[in-house]
């Protein structure tokens, strides 16, 4: 090969070297004042939140925002080699796999232990918390007040009652709001209850899972369905929408927080943790503790319609307070009870036709 | 084997590595794995693979029917609107597919707009159409989003022979019909086969429309495997049985491809002589209703629906505006990035193929051409699981760092999706170069790279400019590598279109969405005027 062809051929290798160096040499590790978060809070409103913590501190926020799954999948391949400091999740049985699978490092901080409810929070076996809750969202049950009363729905299991044939609407079983809730009933009633009533369920359905929680809720107001299973962080948002017809939409529902008689309504926990192998760990813990603090809390209840966990934080929210009328009765059982049951609830749908 | 053979071969295996990792998941057998394979396998799966073909038939119908017809019209025919429709029909392209989704279901479904409108004024009750979010649908969107890749290139194969052929049959005293089932479709049948596999192998692979529309395909059971039964041995071994379909099909084209090669050395006046037949009156108004049918279905419709859904959300909108002109950015950085590796990569490949490789080179380089029927999801998976265990072994070294931290990782995670994407189009330019032309080069002593870049390079000039603008139309539209691979502060516009319509502000996920489909028409704009200048 000639020594025209050689040099031609590594100039563009060359250029691409530069290339990469250029925008590649990310000095993420180098920098004190710096936090790296892989988030997968997936809300326009937090960006504020983050804001406001470098305002308050110097601390400089390095983000990636993605699924709960995604950022999992990819602690466990950066290994000791992740840049990541502070990990927030969305669903509780997600922070439950990811501290048994030891992405966590267990923190001491007198302030989370004593703000945020010790259900809320996980203790490691040596002592310190290897995870905090930082708000909650309910699953609860919308329905049309022209069909139905308040008293058909109070409790999840009359949603298997065969009254509702061709009434219920419901999105997806393999999404993780619907996977902690059926892993919270497996909790309350055994497995083989458990899945019969997701037979009963699909036996319900209005039309086959789809869409998210705003089209369920949707489903009932238009009358597509009679009743719906949503979070109430879609319900809150739509209640308090500046779209006329949103609004109006949400006044045709009757809303039910169920099983207040007995174990509670079921609620998914939001929380965030210290990675295993942070390397800014007095600022990681900085933003935990930021996270619990009553500006934080105020800002998730108020700005992103969840329920503040951090103890004396009151609840300012007018849609989550007109849904309960000030407050309701929770569930209180381990979140890695509910974390343990997800592969045998998805099994449990694929058996019964749940999609 | 020769030496020279040695860096190919490299190339193929970095690009292949991650295929390479999900096969290899079959040695990883484990009693967990094989449960999990098992108990979906008695309860979902068949079901699964079933509605992947049920998906697949329309789609591969309906981008045949749509992408080969609109083609044929364009370059035999001269009809109102020609001109315009020729490039036009590629717009679709700007558009992601799961965009159009959210568009038509928001607008469509049972609790949408048009429905409750006509309910409320003619006081009619229940659904007045099947739900949109159903196997139909989803067939109906990929369709109108992949045809283009059949238009492109059977147009490409038409244009600078059909109209000659066509006007010698005619003169010869061939009706219109027989013209066209013997003269225009042998010439553009590769390139129809090419377009629909590549829109087929999209069809296996997306999750994007299917998740959106609850459609369970087979896609659907290798990310459950991963994602909730936490089981990436079983779902890579789930996605080795996509490719396990997809490579018997690939095989068939080749073979049939090969014999199908329409060499011609194109000469100005010749193409000049010739001028596509007029029609006009009912016929050309016909003409140009097909051609504009797909267009409208697949661009100008959702297009204003999206408009529509960011007007009546208009008042809600809580998008961070200055992270907006970052957003663009990185996209087209991206994009830029991966389109110039990608084609820098397939070029060689491409170049080896003709030149009747050993067998290992053959099979190494359609290795590569593989990572576009595997979801991006599985790439990952099977780019992570190679990386974490190097990280293990090595943990001194930071593999984990590099893959995660800079864009390598991501952009690694591109090639090996969208090679099969540049390796086509290559391919397809080749077959119009005659193979006399590398003889002649060859005793003139011109030979290896050489004869690629003084040779191939300034003939194939076209094809090069459309993979590049086609890679890198695909990435910006790219989601699962993107959001799981990307570094600190690499928001897309892809990525807020999806972290929004997940957060359920359908409304707001059009300003992304919107945006994506602007700076989308770039490409295919530049596409377009190559095509005309063609």
């Amino acid at each position: 090969m000639n020594n025209v062809t050689r040099s031609t051929r590594r100039r563009p290798a060359a250029l691409a070297v530069a290339f990469m160096a250029a925008t590649l040499g990310l000095p993420v590790m180098a920098q004190d004042k710096v936090l790296n978060i892989y988030s997968a809070r997936h809300y326009p409103t937090d960006e504020s939140l983050y804001g406001d913590f470098t305002k308050a501190t110097g601390i400089r926020i390095n983000r990636v925002d993605s699924d709960d799954a995604g950022i999992v999948a990819r602690l466990k391949a950066e290994g000791a080699a992740s840049p990541a400091d502070v990990i927030l999740l969305v669903d509780a049985a997600r922070l439950w796999r990811a501290e048994s699978d030891g992405l966590f490092q267990p923190i001491q901080s007198r302030l989370l232990e004593e703000s945020i409810p010790a259900n809320l929070r996980a203790t490691a076996a040596g002592g310190g918390v290897t995870w905090v809750g930082l708000s909650t969202r309910a699953r609860i049950v919308v329905y049309d007040k022209s069909k139905f009363q308040r008293s058909d729905l109070d409790s999840y299991e009359k949603l298997a009652d065969p009254k509702f044939k061709g009434q219920l609407c419901i999105r997806s079983g393999s999404h993780p709001y619907n996977l902690s809730l059926f892993g919270a009933m497996t909790e309350h009633l055994g497995a083989d209850a458990t899945e019969a009533w997701l037979k009963g369920l699909v036996a319900n359905m209005a039309r086959a899972p789809k869409g998210g929680d705003t089209d369920q809720i949707k489903g009932v107001a238009s009358g597509e369905c009679g009743v719906a299973v949503t979070n109430t962080y879609y319900l809150a948002r739509m209640m308090r929408s500046s779209n006329a017809a949103d609004r109006a939409a949400t006044e045709r529902l009757g809303i039910v927080f169920p099983n207040q008689s007995t174990w509670g309504t079921h609620v998914n926990v939001a929380g965030g943790a210290v990675a295993r192998y942070a390397r800014h760990h007095e600022s990681a813990v900085k933003f935990l503790e930021y996270l619990a603090s009553p500006a934080a809390q105020n800002h998730f209840a108020n700005g992103n319609n969840e329920w503040p966990v951090a103890k004396g934080v009151t609840l300012d929210n007018p849609a989550l307070k007109a849904m309960t009328g000030g407050s309701f009765k929770s569930e209180l059982i381990p979140i890695s009870a509910v974390g343990k049951n997800q592969v045998r609830v998805q099994q449990m749908l694929d058996r019964v036709g749940f999609k | 084997m020769p030496l020279r053979q040695i860096p190919l071969l490299l190339i193929a295996l970095i690009i292949a590595l991650p295929i390479l990792a999900v096969v290899a998941s079959w040695f990883g057998w484990s009693p967990e794995a094989s449960a999990t394979l098992a108990s979906m396998a008695h309860t979902v799966l068949p079901e699964y693979a079933w509605t992947s073909v049920l998906l697949c038939v329309p789609v591969a119908l309906g981008v045949i029917s749509m992408g080969s017809v609109s083609a044929l019209l364009v370059t035999a025919f001269d009809f109102p609107g020609r001109r315009w429709l020729e490039w036009a029909l590629l717009l679709p392209m700007a558009m992601p597919a799961y965009v159009v989704a959210y568009a038509y279901t928001d607008f469509l479904q049972f609790s949408g707009p048009l429905q409750t409108s006509l309910r409320d004024a003619f006081g009619w009750r229940g659904a007045l159409w099947p739900d949109v979010r159903s196997v139909w649908g989803a067939a109906l969107v990929l369709s109108v989003c992949l045809y283009p890749y059949v238009y492109l290139l059977t147009r490409a194969a038409l244009v600078d022979r059909a109209p000659r052929l066509m006007e010698a049959a005619r003169l010869l005293g061939a009706s219109l019909p027989r013209r066209i089932v013997r003269v225009s479709l042998p010439l553009a049948r590769p390139a129809i086969a090419a377009g629909t596999l590549l829109a087929l192998m999209e069809t296996l692979a997306d999750v994007g429309v299917t998740g959106y529309f609850g459609v369970q395909t087979f896609a659907t059971g290798v990310y459950k495997a991963w994602l909730v039964l936490d089981d990436h041995v079983a779902a890579a071994q789930l996605a080795s049985c996509l490719l396990a379909v997809v490579i018997p099909v690939l095989l068939l084209e080749h073979a049939a491809q090969s014999r199908l090669r329409f060499a011609t050395r194109r000469s100005a006046a010749s193409v000049a002589d010739s001028q596509p037949l007029r029609v006009s009156g009912v016929r050309g108004w016909l003409a140009f209703g097909l051609c504009g049918m797909p267009l409208l279905l697949g661009f100008v419709l959702p297009l204003a629906l999206l408009a529509n859904a960011l007007f009546q959300a208009r008042a809600d909108i809580a998008l961070v505006w200055p992270r907006f002109g970052a957003w663009v950015l990185n996209s087209l950085q991206l994009g830029g990035i991966t389109a110039v590796l990608v084609v820098a990569l397939a070029l060689p490949l491409a170049a080896a193929l003709r030149g009747r490789p050993p067998w290992l080179t053959t099979q190494a380089v359609r290795l590569t051409g593989l990572g576009y029927a595997v979801p991006g999801v599985v790439i990952v998976v099977g780019l992570l699981l190679p990386v974490g265990a190097i990280q293990q072994r090595w943990p001194g070294a930071g593999a984990g760092y590099w893959l995660t931290a800079t864009v390598l990782g991501v952009v690694w995670a591109y090639v090996v999706r969208f090679t099969a994407v540049a390796l086509q189009t290559l391919q397809s330019g080749y077959t119009r170069i005659p193979a006399q032309l590398d003889e002649s080069a060859r005793l003139l002593g011109v030979t290896g790279l050489n004869l690629v870049r003084r040779v191939h390079a300034p003939l194939l000039s076209r094809s090069i400019l459309v993979a590049l603008l086609l890679v890198f139309v695909d990435v910006m539209k790219e989601l699962p590598a993107t959001l799981m691979l990307r570094p600190f502060n690499m928001d897309t516009l892809a990525v807020m279109a999806y972290q929004l319509a997940r957060d359920e502000r359908l409304g707001e996920a059009a300003v992304p969405s919107l945006a994506l489909v602007v700076v989308g028409l770039i490409p295919v704009l530049l596409l377009a005027r190559t095509l005309r200048r063609g």
